[in-house]
């Protein structure tokens, strides 16, 4: 049982705890370079004008991703404030 | 003889901007990621040494996920940099700290450049240098590239880390205890092969994580130790001019 | 010593096979979760974020940047005043500069005069050497220095990756990587600098899509003829500030039709010789910086003064001679350039051109700056360039040889499709390695830009528009 949805269908504002990532190899490896890690709180920051991709805050940086790779991202909401 | 130093770091965390600023030559800087694709060399002149710097390309990671990644960690593994300045962005230390952790698995010549310190003061974020250097073991600098901030202290501690003044002990990450147990069984097999040419933990953990990328690196090293250099060709600057 | 070799290589291989039980992603997963929290650790120690709020734009600027609403608007609002910019700014010192050598041409003719100097040798280095490089400076050379500082301002800001960020979308339907807009932008400089740029895209099918479709962005080579001829002819009939209006709307189409091109043709591979889906995608997208105004202005002013100088003595100076002595070369009645010439017209007129506008393309493959200058060598029957302190002088010459807005059209459009120039080919050569590819390279944009300005050609002449 996953736990979260994908981060991909949350909001603007939202504040997440990354649950696990459903990727494989390489595009794994990236994100988790880039701080996607099980357990990391990110928050939803920007929607391109188009709806996707949609940027990410992780670590004090802002990533964007499309779809293809954050509909593979579980994530659950939070209520702390997010580092 | 000249020294070598290596600019390694997350992308566009200012490693062009300060090598300009150590050169004098005029390497093209842009605030996005991956302005810098090809390698540039340049000449540093302190009041003691000479030093030969290397400008690499921006990586998140040393794990050969793709080709520049591999064009970082080749160099710092197989061309043994005499110092690897790991420049980092102040303004997300715990980002940037990640790819640094792994730079000090590789080499215990390294110091820690943090900058944008501008960035960081502007936006209220205070680093104690002091408490960091102690826990990461290795000197660390609060420099900003671009204001020219923090640069004579920098430079005061390549010629003293040169000079051998400086004793490093690079931080370094403990993993689960059966990780832990692997690595510790196979350093001796890694020295075996390889002496003390190549860090033999960083190897075994490497060995142990997979990777296949770095396997064939190691082979090519077997087969012809100077292979890197050979194969790292160098362009440099003039070929033509992006904006 | 060969033995020693291979044993260690084949202890090194049992040593990596032995590990495959552990080799997986949750050793990948745990190794960089330990590493993080160490990192996090660490600077929990020693990193202390205040409250002090950081300011509005910080926080804000890409909720506007990069919004539905504005998103769209402000990015080709930014590319026209840029190029509004460009065009208005350019008109005076060009013209500044065109009479400081035209006024050294007249001490130069005085002293060959002086010297008694035969002909051919006035010919070559005056009508030839110094009109072709005095003609590419103060042609290039003002619209360049006044477009990339403003460019290096918008990239030192941080607004490239908002713009990739922006366009991610059209590119991911052309099954392009999102990135490829990043070295579209560094294509605006220079194709070859660009093809090198595309290493940032990671995966090689996107990669070659990038490398392939670069040159649908005009770098500074051929900006200045779009702008010549936008202005001259697009714009004519307007005058003063309206003038530079049309001038600037219509480069900025033809950047637009480019960049049409770019995803049309990246689609057409993507379902063809490159198949495949877009790959992995993640773009940092880092904090806006002010930029150092003026450190930024100085350096690209003197970058790319220096560059454009540096390209006109090294290849249109020896293009503009070579241009001369086959202008000067007779074989009947006619110069050697117009035996090519007239060998070329039927087929350049079938696309909206003429023999002597395919002649210099095909001249100025070494580099797009000398293009338009060997275009006029070859109009002026004596072979030797005009001086160019008027431009209407410039275009009585384009109408004389039967010019109409649709050969300056095709030209533009002949200019922003057709192959990349000579450095270009070679970094495409050096990037993929591929003979086939660096073919490609220069086939795909020759077919495109044939075929596009064919198809006007018929059409307007067609409907009897010209
Ligand atoms: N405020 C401030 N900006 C800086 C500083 N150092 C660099 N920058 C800016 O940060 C941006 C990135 O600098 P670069 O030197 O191109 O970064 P890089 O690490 O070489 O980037 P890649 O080549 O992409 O890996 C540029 O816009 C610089 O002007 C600094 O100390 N303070
Ligand atoms: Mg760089």
């Amino acid at each position: 049982m996953i736990e979260g949805k994908p981060i991909y269908q949350y909001q603007v504002g939202d504040q997440l705890q990354i649950t696990s990532i459903k990727l494989k190899n390489v595009m794994r490896r990236r994100l988790l370079d880039l701080g996607f890690v099980p357990g990391v709180t990110i928050e939803v920051v920007q929607k391109s004008p188009l709806g996707d991709p949609v940027a990410f805050k992780v670590f004090h940086t802002t990533i964007a991703l499309r779809k293809e790779e954050s509909s593979l991202i579980y994530a659950k909401k939070m209520n702390r404030e997010v580092i | 003889m000249s020294h070598t130093i290596a600019l390694a770091g997350n992308p566009n965390t200012g490693k062009s901007t300060l090598f300009n600023l150590l050169t004098g030559l005029k390497q093209h800087t842009g605030n996005w990621p991956g302005k810098t694709v090809v390698r540039a060399e340049g000449e540093l002149k302190t009041d003691n040494h000479i030093y030969q710097v290397i400008d690499l390309p921006g990586t998140y990671s040393l794990y050969s996920n793709s080709a520049d990644e591999e064009v970082a960690r080749d160099f710092i593994i197989f061309e043994k940099p005499d110092i690897t300045l790991v420049v980092v962005d102040a303004t997300s230390l715990d980002r940037n700290l990640n790819l640094a952790l792994q730079v000090f698995e590789m080499t215990s010549n390294a110091i820690l450049c943090i900058n944008l310190i501008d960035e960081a003061r502007r936006k209220g974020i205070h680093i104690d240098k002091e408490e960091l250097s102690r826990q990461l073991g290795i000197p660390v600098i609060l420099i900003s590239a671009r204001e020219k901030i923090g640069i004579i202290q920098l430079l005061k501690t390549i010629d003293q880390m040169i000079d051998g003044k400086i004793q490093t002990h690079p931080f370094q990450v403990q993993y689960a205890d059966e990780v832990e147990q692997k690595i510790h069984e196979l350093q001796p097999k890694i020295q075996a092969i390889f002496g003390d040419s190549l860090p033999s933990r960083w190897l075994s953990l490497r060995l142990l994580d997979g990777d296949k990328q770095l396997l064939e690196a190691l082979k090519a090293y077997i087969r012809d130790p100077n292979f890197v250099h050979s194969q790292q060709q160098l362009v440099k600057g003039d070929c033509c001019h992006g904006a | 010593m060969e033995h020693n070799v291979e044993q260690k290589l084949h202890q090194l291989d049992n040593l990596f096979n032995e590990q495959e039980n552990m080799q997986s992603d949750d050793l990948r997963d745990h190794i960089v979760s330990r590493i993080y929290t160490s990192s996090q650790d660490l600077t929990n120690k020693s990193v202390a974020y205040s409250n002090k709020k950081v300011s509005w734009l910080d926080e804000n600027l890409d909720k506007i940047l990069t919004s539905k609403a504005f998103g769209f608007p402000i990015m080709l609002l930014m590319l026209g005043v840029v190029i509004y910019l460009t065009i208005a700014g350019a008109n005076y010192p060009g013209v500044v500069i065109a009479e400081a050598f035209a006024t050294v041409e007249d001490w130069l003719t005085a002293l060959f005069q002086w010297l008694q100097a035969p002909d051919w040798l006035y010919g070559i280095l005056i009508e030839g050497f110094y009109r072709g490089t005095s003609w590419v400076v103060s042609v290039m050379l003002p619209p360049m220095a006044i477009f990339f500082p403003m460019f290096a301002l918008l990239e030192n800001f941080g607004y490239l990756p908002r713009v990739a960020f922006n366009l991610d979308r059209f590119f991911k339907k052309s099954g392009a990587h999102g990135k490829q807009s990043l070295t579209m932008a560094m294509g605006f400089g220079c194709n070859a600098a660009a093809v090198m740029s595309s290493r940032i895209v990671e995966s090689p099918r996107e990669r070659m899509l990038a490398i392939l479709t670069n040159n649908f962005v005009p770098c500074n080579g051929r900006w200045p003829l779009l702008i010549l001829l936008a202005g001259l002819f697009m714009a004519a009939g307007f005058s003063g500030g309206m003038n530079t209006f049309i001038s600037a709307a219509v480069v900025v189409g033809i950047v637009l039709f480019g960049v049409i091109m770019t995803l049309f043709v990246s689609w057409a591979l993507s379902k063809t010789l490159l198949r495949g889906v877009p790959s992995h995608y993640t773009l940092e997208l880092p904090p806006y910086r002010k930029p150092k105004i003026w450190n930024t202005i100085v350096r690209a002013t003197l970058d790319k003064s220096w560059f454009v100088l540096k390209r006109a003595v090294i290849v249109a100076a020896p293009a503009s001679v070579i241009t001369w002595i086959l202008a000067n070369i007779f074989i009947a009645d006619l110069s050697i350039l117009e035996h090519v010439a007239g060998f070329f017209d039927p087929f350049a007129q079938a696309i909206g051109l003429d023999g002597f506008i395919l002649m210099a393309f095909i001249l100025g493959f070494p580099a797009n700056e000398i293009v338009l200058p060997i275009l006029l060598m070859g109009y002026l029957s004596t072979g030797s360039m005009i001086e160019v302190d008027n431009l209407n002088d410039l275009k009585q010459i384009f109408l004389d040889h039967g010019w109409t807005w649709l050969t300056a059209l095709n030209m533009m459009l002949f200019s922003l499709l057709h192959y990349p120039c000579g450095t270009t080919m070679l970094n495409i050569w050096k990037e993929t390695k591929s003979p086939k590819w660096t073919f490609a390279a220069f086939a795909l944009p020759t077919a495109i830009a044939i075929t596009v300005t064919f198809t006007i050609a018929q059409i307007v002449r067609g409907l009897g528009l010209v």
